[in-house]
């Protein structure tokens, strides 16, 4: 049998795959623990749920995450040259690049809710920082 | 390597439906991406299809070919070729048939605009129940039938079970936002999902890494590179880029700092380990080995090319500083192609071709045999273009200041043409393989069948 001859190697896939458990705990935990944004609305909840429904993420993305055939959207509503009457006037519209997906107005107001509550979570502007000599860019998330 | 006169046991095309709807899989995944490109392009062509539509189709067939060309290669490999008895081999056909008819239920959702997940299952997440139960099904079996080697077990019977194992993990993972803990706060969420995805391309890696490494050694006819300690080394690193290697996709996400210090650390030493040891494999190949399985060997040949280049790529974009611009460009769908054809598709397609010149010998020729051939050039040739077209976008979306999105996206649009031009190309060569491979794989009758010569 494999254990008879091979000790170490299922004692390191063992060592390995225990780490795993633990290293995922911490990311659950401290590693993604919000400080300064609130927790998500029922009406952001509802807005993340419709963001997937609609497959938003094909085209667009948060943190840099998602499509790239629209722009990406984590600052777009506390951005003051947008906001949420630009989005607003997207989502209801579409564009030549964008489908209608003819929602109601409650549930554009949903989306609008969760993009504002992703958007309070942090900035998404690296460009804007400073690059060290280690190789990081500092600028405030 | 010659044939052997030995007659074929019942077990000679286990797994080959599964290699073959992978194969499948592909040419609708290239005819998907190539669909998908022109429409980003061109928004108002093929109208009654959105982008939206297209690109979860497109990724879901790439993770599609990638997965089943593994099991099929794991289901046919260890009883043809490693002396192991599956338990239960009736199974294998219910494992194909459920995955078939989840796949039809998957695509018939898309295409009626049906979605509800992210990403990679950006379908409704009550279609990955199929997917769950069989998979466990497939890892018990699968655990159980190696349970019965004898030896110590070569690096890739490790590498299949580590990758069965965390795909169930990983799997289950990116379904933790259905729990509130981990929908209510974004930050988790956004990063869960992205260590999800990043692990669940570790499991798949640990597949084909493990089918590559087999490949190799019944090529070679040398049992000592599956069980020296470099071997094992890929191995180890590449267990560890399965566990960190993913915070690479999240520098952009406010999550702790040691989070994304560690993924920094971590180097692509996994890849450059995987190139030596083809690098020497293939230095170690007489021409008598290399002209037998001649196919095969360009297919594992050319991944080795694939791995340097990107790993050049996955180097940079682990610096955070380039990271950080790199990201939400097509820096990054060059990343995922070049990884994803480059060398995922490469070792797969050494697999299938170790299979189809084994099984069917001399009768590999003609037209299928030059058609795997210069598909095989097609492919690669076209795929430097395509690569080389998404590095100059995403370098120009990444490094140039733009006023606005879509001054950026204007801007771009002669390198994404010339990016979907060589998808064409691409598409054909990658046809002409896949067709060649079908060709050879779907009359073969195990009562017609020898086995293969490099058999236990």
């Amino acid at each position: 049998m494999m254990t008879k001859h091979q000790p170490w190697r299922r004692f390191l896939f063992l060592a390995l795959f225990v780490s795993f458990f633990f290293y995922s705990a911490s990311v659950y935990t401290s590693g993604t623990a919000l400080n300064t944004a609130p927790p998500a609305s029922d009406a952001a909840l509802r807005g993340q749920t419709l963001f997937r429904e609609n497959n938003c993420w094909a085209c667009h993305q948060i943190y840099g995450l998602g499509g790239y055939m629209g722009p990406d959207l984590t600052n777009v509503i506390i951005n003051p040259d947008l906001g949420p009457d630009y989005a607003r006037l997207f989502i209801e519209e579409g564009t030549d690049r964008m489908p209608n997906f003819e929602l109601s107005e409650a549930e554009v107001d949903d989306i609008i809710a969760y993009l504002e509550y992703a958007g309070a979570a942090g900035n998404y502007n690296p460009k804007k920082g400073e690059i060290t000599w280690y190789g990081t860019v500092e600028y405030e998330r | 390597m010659e044939q052997s006169n030995m007659n074929v046991n019942k077990s000679a095309r286990t797994g080959i439906n599964f290699v073959m709807l992978g194969l499948a899989a592909l040419g609708g995944c290239v005819l998907l991406g190539i669909l998908g490109a022109f429409k980003y392009l061109y928004p108002e062509a093929l109208p009654g299809f959105e982008f939206h539509q297209l690109r979860p189709i497109h990724v879901s067939l790439a993770v599609s070919w990638i997965f089943l060309a593994a099991i099929g290669g794991i289901y046919h490999y260890l009883p043809n070729y490693c002396g192991i008895k599956l338990k239960w081999p009736e199974s294998v056909d219910i494992h194909f048939w459920i995955f078939l008819g989840t796949g039809i239920l998957i695509l018939g959702a898309y295409l009626m605009g049906n979605f509800g997940g992210r990403e990679y299952w950006a379908y409704p997440p009550s279609l990955s129940i199929p997917i769950f139960a069989t998979w466990i099904f497939f890892g018990i079996h699968i655990l159980l039938s190696m349970k019965q080697e004898k030896e110590p077990w070569p690096v890739y019977y490790w590498m299949w079970m580590t990758g069965i194992i965390f795909f169930l993990i990983t799997f289950s993972e990116a379904y933790l936002y259905l729990i509130p803990f981990f929908n209510e706060n974004v930050i988790r969420e956004t990063t869960i999902q992205w260590k999800s995805y990043g692990a669940l391309v570790g499991s798949w890696n640990m597949l084909v890494y493990g089918t590559a490494m087999f490949v190799m050694e019944r090529i070679s006819g040398n049992k000592k590179m599956a069980h020296n300690n470099e071997a094992f080394l890929l191995y180890i690193l590449s267990f560890v880029a399965l566990m960190v290697g993913w915070s690479h996709h999240i520098y952009a996400v406010p999550s702790a700092t040691w989070i994304r210090m560690l993924g920094y650390a971590v180097s692509m030493a996994e890849l450059a380990i995987l190139a030596h040891i083809i690098w020497e494999w293939r230095k170690s190949l007489t021409p008598d080995q290399k002209h037998t399985h001649l196919i095969s060997y360009r297919f594992i040949f050319a991944s080795d090319i694939w791995v340097f280049l990107n790993l050049i790529l996955a180097i940079l974009m682990s610096i955070p500083a380039f990271n950080l611009f790199s990201h939400g460009t097509h820096i990054t769908v060059a990343h995922a192609m070049g990884t994803t054809i480059g060398i995922n598709t490469m070792i797969l397609m050494g697999s299938v071709f170790l299979m189809v010149e084994n099984l069917c010998g001399n009768r590999f020729a003609g037209w299928s045999r030059k058609w795997a051939g210069q598909g095989f050039w097609v492919s690669n040739v076209s795929l430097v273009v395509f690569l080389g077209a998404l590095m100059i976008a995403g370098s120009m979306e990444a490094f140039i200041e733009w006023e606005d999105f879509y001054e950026k996206t204007e801007a771009v649009v002669p390198f994404l043409l010339a990016f979907s031009v060589s998808g064409i190309g691409l598409l054909g060569g990658l046809w002409m393989v896949v067709i060649s491979a079908l060709n050879m794989l779907m009359p073969v009758d195990p009562q017609e069948q020898t086995a293969p010569a490099n058999a236990e």
